[in-house]
């Protein structure tokens, strides 16, 4: 069987879901299949049209500015297409979490096509006991 | 690089940063034949180990990796199905 990922995403800042993304395209170079389960701040960035704003978490406040222009300047690709890179590469699901979509009256349609399904949290963990590796970023 | 390994495909992913040009190595990778020798151009340092050691752990042969003028030149053949 094959090693599989579990992501689980709920920051909506740039520089957490960039190292989600990053690190799925890790785990597609090594063979793995990835289940990327998205909630609260960041299934609001996978709304329609939400994804192109760039901010960084609290953390990163002091260098935002110098951060922001290198990934301007480098022409940095945004997590939502190294996430479809991915995708186009490996075998990379994403799933917008029920309980969020419900209580923000999300249906599947607001969301970005990236989001393959919604799924309820026990789904989830049931990808999860099945992986090689599951990271909350 | 030596003449009977003359690429059937160059990526010129120069510019872009990882995961990116290891990313379009897989993607060609999968759509390329047995037999077909690919050369990814980059200039992110990340490439310069991950490439190698993709090609190699995927069970294909690195031909090289080769110092060029401010990036550097991956090259794989495709000896899996």
């Amino acid at each position: 069987m094959t090693d599989k990922l579990s992501l689980l995403l709920v920051s909506g800042t740039s520089d957490k879901l960039m190292a989600g993304a990053i690190i799925a395209s890790g785990a597609i170079a090594n063979d793995m299949d990835v289940d990327i389960f998205v909630s609260f701040w960041g299934l609001m960035e996978f709304r329609k049209g939400a994804a192109g704003k760039v901010k960084l978490s609290y953390d990163g406040k002091d260098i935002e500015k110098e951060v922001l222009q290198k990934m301007a300047q480098k022409k940095i690709p945004s997590w939502i297409d190294m996430i479809r890179q991915a995708k186009e590469v490996g075998n990379v699901k994403v799933y917008g979490c029920a309980m969020f979509a419900d209580l923000m009256d999300l249906k599947k349609d607001d969301l970005d096509p990236i989001i393959d399904e919604i799924i309820g949290v026990s789904q989830f963990v049931a990808m999860a006991k099945d992986s090689k590796m599951t990271l909350f970023i | 690089m030596a003449e009977e390994t003359k690429p059937t495909k160059i990526i010129d992913a120069r510019g872009s940063y990882c995961p990116g040009p290891l990313m379009e190595l897989i993607k060609n990778y999968k759509q390329a034949k047995t037999g077909d020798v690919i050369s990814l151009y980059s200039s992110d340092s990340g490439t310069k180990t991950d490439a190698p050691a993709w090609i190699k752990k995927s069970g294909n042969e690195l031909i090289g990796v080769y110092d060029r003028d401010g990036y550097f030149e991956i090259v794989l053949k495709k000896t899996r199905q």
